[in-house]
């Protein structure tokens, strides 16, 4: 049996899930292929915005990709931290702003 | 960096047999990826001949005031292979006579070589077209003596190639040395200051780019873009273009991998970049590499790893422009990094 669910070698794989529906597999590979290129934003910067959100997915391929390619790109480590921290501020903002709900539900049914 | 080079060191990897044994066996033997020879035949590309000659790149000697980690001709303080006057001038004697329009002098730090100036001068008389030194640039602030290299470079139009790994003191110190920022920065404010490198100016200064680990360099205009931007802004510094270079999995680069366990990753990066349309283009079609003890090779790599040109003539005393021309070269898995995505070559990308 597979020992683990992610398996690094898998990341090589993805062009395959166009074998079992070829039609939707290029549409999405074009389509992912034309967001990342040069446009109003540099593909550097769409490359640290990608690796922010990897991690905000918490997906191990995106973060194995991302990482690559942001070092490829001439982005720093530096550059790459504050990037995901971006994204867990969103995360933990996300989470904290409910508690606005919370607080409302609180004082409705307790106030 | 480096403390000493593979070759003081007496490493494994100091042998060039033992790393083309390593580019040769595992996964290139066993199948799982295919060798370069296979590659470029799936195209019809092989074997790969050498065109018109155009570029004559002259390797003057190993030694080098750097000991950077990715070296891929193993140069360092340690090094005691340097170009004699006696070879240089067997050297001159082709330069008067050969079609090639570029002189492409290269090391270590060619500076270096004590007969180096005498050597770019009598080149000079001998009117090269296009005149290139690779510079580290740190050998310009690295003694006295060699502080007024900029103005000899002016003096003979010399057209400036140097190393800068990144725009920034970390990701640049990491791999070439502690302090190799600050001396290059204050080395490209002297070349800009006698006119290298400003936009309008004759006086070309170009920088090479190769990544600081076991990843592949992203676009080169992309980079150019961002080193532009970076150095400018930061150091009120300008160059001209700049030469996004892929790491050969050879020599110091090649221990690097092994040591940090990324070989194989490596080589499946290479592969998967492998890009056909730059199979023509690869720099030993119209380059010839020729070292300090006077022999020629295909390229300043197999130079390094002992692989002799495919030909009659393998010494400037024999040296034979027909010859040469039309010689099948010789190539191994190493080659995958002259045709990894847009290509590389010492001009930077290819295709
Ligand atoms: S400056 Fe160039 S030749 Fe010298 S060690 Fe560094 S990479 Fe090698
Ligand atoms: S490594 Fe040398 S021989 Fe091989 S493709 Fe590159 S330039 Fe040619």
């Amino acid at each position: 049996m597979q020992k683990s669910y992610y398996d690094p070698a898998d990341l090589k794989k993805f062009g395959k899930i166009s074998e079992w529906n070829q039609e939707l597999g290029d549409k999405f590979f074009e389509y992912y292929g034309k967001v990342f290129e040069e446009g109003a934003l540099t593909a550097r910067e769409k490359s640290l915005i990608a690796l922010a959100v990897s991690h905000t997915e918490q997906c191990p391929y995106c973060i194995d990709a991302y990482t690559k390619d942001t070092l490829q790109r001439g982005v720093t480590k530096e550059e790459m931290m504050e990037a995901i921290h971006v994204g867990a501020a969103i995360k933990s903002g996300a989470t904290l702003v409910h508690g606005v709900q919370m607080m409302n539900k609180v004082n409705k049914l307790d106030g | 960096m480096a403390l000493k080079s593979l070759h003081k060191r007496e490493s494994d990897l100091a042998n060039s047999k033992r790393q083309l044994e390593i580019l040769s066996n595992g996964i290139f033997q066993n199948g799982e990826l295919p060798t370069f020879k296979n590659k470029i035949a799936e195209t019809n590309q092989f074997p790969l001949k050498a065109k018109k000659l155009e570029i004559l790149q002259i390797n003057v000697g190993y030694m080098c005031n750097q000991v950077c980690d990715h070296c891929h001709v193993d140069a360092g303080p340690d090094r005691k292979e340097i170009m004699t006057k006696t070879t240089m001038t067997q050297c001159l004697e082709v330069i008067k006579n050969t079609g090639a329009h570029t002189l492409d002098l290269t090391g270590g730090a060619p500076e270096m070589n004590p007969n180096f100036r005498w050597f770019v001068e009598e080149a000079a008389k001998a009117g090269i077209k296009d005149f290139i030194v690779r510079s580290n640039l740190t050998i310009i602030r690295a003694n006295k003596k060699y502080y007024d290299l900029p103005e000899f470079f002016k003096k003979h139009n010399i057209h400036v190639v140097s190393s800068m790994p990144h725009w920034t003191r970390g990701k640049t110190d990491k791999q070439r040395g502690d302090g190799v920022f600050d001396k290059s920065i204050k080395a490209l404010q002297d070349l800009n200051a006698i006119g290298y490198g400003m936009p309008e100016s004759g006086l070309k200064l170009d920088l090479v780019y190769n990544p600081s680990g076991a990843f592949l360099p992203g676009d080169q205009m992309a980079m150019e873009k961002d080193f532009k931007k970076a150095l400018k802004e930061d150091f009120n510094i300008q160059f001209h273009n700049l030469f996004a270079i892929t790491n050969l999995p050879i020599s110091r680069f090649l221990d690097y991998l092994i040591a940090s366990e990324n070989y194989e990753d490596y080589m499946y990066s290479l592969v998967e970049a492998y890009n056909p349309a730059a199979v023509k283009n690869v720099m030993c079609t119209n380059t010839l590499s020729i070292s300090w003890d006077g022999h020629l090779y295909d390229c300043d790599f197999n130079q390094m790893l002992n692989l002799p040109v495919n030909s009659k003539a393998k010494h400037i005393s024999k040296f034979n422009e027909e010859l040469l021309e039309g010689r099948e070269i010789v190539i191994s898995q190493h080659c995958y990094g002259c045709t990894a995505g847009a290509g590389s070559s010492c001009q930077g990308s290819v295709a």
